[in-house]
């Protein structure tokens, strides 16, 4: 079987949407932030599918933007991690449901 | 090269679920390693090395590591983990993974009422990705180097140690520590 459009769109999908179940379920921060890296792998992966079918190098410039957004997501949301865990003493999110401290 | 791609298709998928299912944060981060290596793969049969190598050096190799680094940071023992136990039920999969079935069966259905469209697999060269980013994106790339720059500035502030403010003669060492 040749590899079409859909195969690939097929792939990026069941990635992102195990990415987003990850992200409902876990309630551990470190584990949300992966499941967002997940789903952004995910995104990227079906630019370069439809770059690939309309033979344009588009698809492979907008995963290099995709690819910088994630870089600075996960340096800011790790600080965010580490001062939470800081005041916390726990990675659990639902113990940040309060803004005070 | 449809082997090597459905094969590590299915290895990306694999490693993802057993990403999110897996307790320890570290086994985990190794998982979602693994997935990113056999997505980059199936980026190269698709025809795009330049991101595959991409994927595999700045994705797996730099911020993954960055992962592995705070992780290693925070030092989370037995009892994080047995909290992670009981906050990780069975039944608690159930409403995300219905939510995400719905969507995609709606995916799935979009995908088989379209006509067949064959991926070219022809490879496109980091020559063509870079006179592209540069003559058409240049905006964009650098709007993107804005967004670096205030991701340091402000991983640089968030990450700081609050700094403690004591009177040096109404507070000893001992009572600071």
């Amino acid at each position: 079987m040749n590899i079409g459009i859909e195969q690939g769109m097929l792939l990026a999908a069941v990635l992102f949407l195990i990415g987003l179940t990850g992200l409902l379920v876990r309630r551990d921060i470190v584990f949300m932030l992966i499941s967002v890296e997940i789903m952004l792998n995910a995104a990227g992966l079906a630019f370069i599918v439809a770059g690939s079918a309309w033979r344009q190098a588009d698809g492979q410039v907008m995963f290099l933007f995709i690819l910088t957004m994630a870089a600075t997501e996960v340096a800011v949301g790790l600080a965010l991690i580490i001062q939470l865990f800081m005041k916390l003493k726990s990675v659990d999110i639902d113990r940040a449901n309060t803004m005070k401290g | 090269m449809n082997t090597v791609f459905y094969i590590s298709s299915a290895l990306a998928v694999f490693a993802t679920l057993k990403a999110i299912t897996n307790k320890v944060a570290i086994h985990a981060l190794l998982y979602f390693i693994v997935s990113l290596l056999s997505v980059a793969v199936v980026l190269f049969v698709l025809g795009a090395p330049f991101v595959a190598a991409l994927e595999v050096i700045i994705y797996a190799g730099a911020i993954m590591v960055l992962f592995v680094f705070v992780i290693m940071m925070l030092n989370l023992g037995r009892e994080t983990l047995n909290d992670e136990s009981g906050m990780l039920k069975r039944e608690m999969f159930i409403g995300p993974s219905v939510i995400s079935t719905l969507l995609l069966a709606e995916i799935v259905y979009m995908l088989v009422h379209q006509t067949a469209m064959p991926l070219s697999l022809k490879t496109i060269t980091p020559a063509e990705v870079g006179q592209l980013l540069f003559t058409k994106y240049m905006l964009v790339v650098e709007l993107g180097a804005f967004l670096l720059m205030s991701g340091i500035v402000g991983a640089y502030h968030l990450g700081q140690k609050e700094k403690l403010v004591h009177h040096r003669f109404l507070k000893t060492e001992k009572d600071i520590a």
